[in-house]
């Protein structure tokens, strides 16, 4: 049960429209935090995955509030590290991420890529790289071409960065070129105070990473990234605005990520002060709170909801254990799509 | 009366694929109503409305853009400037394009075209040819034509291949080059011998291509039949073609402008030597670029690439041999 027992703010506004947007984002954060709790607990036994694991513990609320919006194969998502809640959200099989953690060739990457590198382009699911803010004018690049197909109707694309990605050129490159081509396109930008381990005072020096928008000319929106209907509200408005053609939609969410930068990382240079500070409250602790001072849910739909996280997480990964891992003997190593013109091959 | 140059051979091709195909569309800097840089898409614009864009300043948006845009069905021709800022956009090209296919499955249809390769007063950032870098990464087609023809079907042929082409069109020929017509088209990945002979064998490519068959020429007067082999294509590189000239020669010198560290003269030298060094009578050659930054200065330029006479000088030191 959430234990932290603080009050929320009440509010006049009237709630029940955001009731559904919000239990949507919390089963996606209860499910997301499961799972990447399962992630960690291997990465420690060690022997099944092999390389990094990296969670999004503390991100869930600020990641699966912009997920909720968008649709499973008709919207376009380039989630980034710490989007397992977004993902889930959107509509990915957790079974996806254990596959491609566990690198089995059942999953979206067969073993070519791995951890939070997965996607399927085709459906319009951005698979990322590591270089940070790349992914921003695939995804924009993605819209470009569905309104020059006449097919952009009410499709949204969406991605993610860190306060450290926006540092990066391919960020500033692909932020201002959806701004000049008006792109339905929502960017979140998780601000959770370190990079790796570099703070934010050794990363930008304006005042807010918002008041950026305004150099792209785009909208900003500011929320507390740990407030699971505040992010809720905030989102919904991004979505909306971008949907009615208004352009790109900046959203930065204050928040403090909850662990290291991958579970290798025992995130040591980040002050105990700071963990209990207003930013380094569990955003999932927080929403279940929420869920049931509002009346949305009982204690015991919270529990239940959590019962249900594991049994699906356990679900998946037991059959994901008996799934193979490649074999480099029957491996296709072909980089180009085009056969014939693999050196070596025949026309 | 030749009356195509190599550069309208590379608009009239944009000019096809856009007829061909409503999926393609182009974007680069100050291709719309200028017609870029060199006027490789001019009237593009005005034939087809809504589908020739002018992109910001930002080689990496601008790949990063073509490919989300290819992952969606669209065809993107995607004009660099000049080949050397695709330096900007090298890490969408090698880390996103060329890896979509092999990691997620799904073809980058992508042509990007770098104006390539040095002229007169361009100095050391208008000059450069980046084949080589690019040919180092798996995933992508690198296309270097030396002609008109190949320059008009090459790119027709690189819209609608399924990976991303690095398409290396080179800035001396767009002016210099005429042909009488588009001729024949010949497949992406198969070497030409752009000349016969018996007694040498030079391979080489793009602009080095004419220089060689100077330096052939030059060498004939000294009763020396040498054979050029023009690569078209440098990845795929076409190895049966240049093993069977060597077989008939015994003797190689392969010919490219960009930096001598590594790169495709290294590589064919390399594929000959492992692969056939039973045929060869003289130890292979290489010439390349000087290895500095390219000069602006005229005379300065002309001596760091290989021109008709030191290419005439490398084929009389393998004859001597």
């Amino acid at each position: 049960m959430p234990s932290a027992a603080s009050k929320t703010s009440t509010t006049a506004e009237p709630l029940a429209e955001f009731r559904e947007d919000f239990l949507k984002a919390l089963r996606s954060m209860v499910l997301s935090r499961t799972l990447e709790e399962k992630l960690g607990s291997l990465y420690r036994a060690g022997g099944r995955i092999v390389g990094g694991v990296y969670l999004g513990r503390g991100q869930e609320a600020f990641s699966a509030a912009s997920g909720i919006h968008l649709r499973w194969g008709k919207d376009v998502y380039g989630p980034l590290i710490r989007d397992q809640a977004g993902r889930i959200a959107y509509g990915e099989p957790v079974i996806d991420t254990l596959r491609t953690y566990l690198g089995t060739v059942t999953g979206p990457m067969r073993g070519r890529d791995g951890n939070i590198h997965r996607g399927q382009p085709k459906i319009g699911y951005m698979a990322m790289i590591s270089h940070l803010g790349s992914l921003l004018s695939v995804v924009a690049g993605a819209l470009f071409a569905r309104r020059l197909q006449g097919r952009l109707g009410d499709t949204v694309g969406a991605t993610s960065i860190g306060d450290g990605g926006t540092s990066t050129g391919a960020f500033h490159e692909g932020m201002n070129m959806a701004a000049v081509e008006k792109l339905p396109l929502v960017v979140s930008i998780a601000n959770n105070q370190y990079a790796y381990s570099t703070p934010t005072a050794r990363q930008y020096a304006c005042e807010n990473l918002v008041d950026r928008a305004a150099g792209y000319g785009v909208a900003g929106h500011c929320v507390d990234g740990t407030d699971l209907l505040e992010c809720v509200k905030t989102f919904r408005a991004a979505y909306q605005q971008a949907r009615a053609g208004e352009g790109p939609q900046i959203v930065v969410g204050r928040l403090l990520r909850l662990g290291g930068h991958g579970e290798h990382d025992d995130a040591s240079y980040v002050p105990d002060l700071q963990k209990h500070t207003h930013e380094g409250r569990d955003c999932l602790a927080v929403a279940q709170r929420q869920a049931v001072e509002h009346g949305w849910l009982t204690e015991k739909d919270v529990l239940d909801m959590q019962q249900d996280a594991k049994r699906e997480v356990e679900q998946a990964m037991g059959l994901v254990m008996k799934e193979p891992a490649p074999d480099p003997y029957r491996e296709n190593w072909q980089a180009l799509s085009t056969a014939w013109l693999v050196e070596g091959q025949e026309g | 009366m030749s009356s195509i140059t190599y550069l309208e051979a590379i608009r009239e091709a944009q000019y096809e694929a856009l007829k061909e195909n409503p999926n393609v569309f182009l974007y680069g800097q100050d291709i719309g109503t200028f017609g870029g840089a060199f006027k490789a898409t001019k009237n593009l614009g005005r034939e087809f409305p809504g589908r020739v864009f002018d992109a910001p300043i930002s080689e990496d948006a601008m790949i990063g853009m073509a490919i989300g845009a290819a992952v969606e069905g669209a065809r993107p021709i995607i004009e660099m400037q000049f080949a050397d800022f695709s330096s900007v956009g090298f890490n969408q090209i090698v880390n996103q394009a060329a890896t979509l296919y092999w990691r997620t499955n799904t073809p980058c249809p992508i042509t990007i075209r770098l104006p390539s390769g040095g002229t007169a007063g361009s100095g050391p950032f208008h000059s450069q040819s980046m084949e080589s870098i690019y040919a180092h990464y798996p995933g992508l087609v690198i296309l270097t034509p030396a002609t008109v023809e190949d320059a008009y079907w090459m790119l027709l042929d690189s819209v609608k291949l399924e990976d991303p082409v690095i398409f290396c069109e080179h800035k001396f020929l767009y002016y210099h080059l005429k042909a009488d017509d588009f001729g024949q088209s010949m497949p992406i990945g198969k070497a030409r011998i752009a000349r016969p002979g018996r007694d040498a064998t030079v391979v080489t490519y793009s602009a080095m291509l004419h220089e060689s068959l100077r330096a052939a020429e030059e060498l004939r007067l000294d009763g020396y039949e040498v054979e050029v082999v023009d690569l078209r294509s440098v990845k795929p590189m076409d190895t049966d073609t240049i093993l069977a000239s060597v077989a008939r020669t015994g003797r190689l010198l392969v010919v490219g402008e960009a930096f001598p560290w590594g790169g495709v003269t290294s590589e064919v030298i390399a594929r000959v030597a492992s692969e056939a060094f039973h045929l060869l009578d003289a130890p292979p050659l290489r010439l390349n670029s000087k290895d500095t930054p390219i000069p602006y200065h005229p005379n300065l330029w002309k001596s760091h690439r290989p021109t008709t006479s030191s290419i005439a000088a490398e084929l009389r030191k393998l004859l001597r041999y």
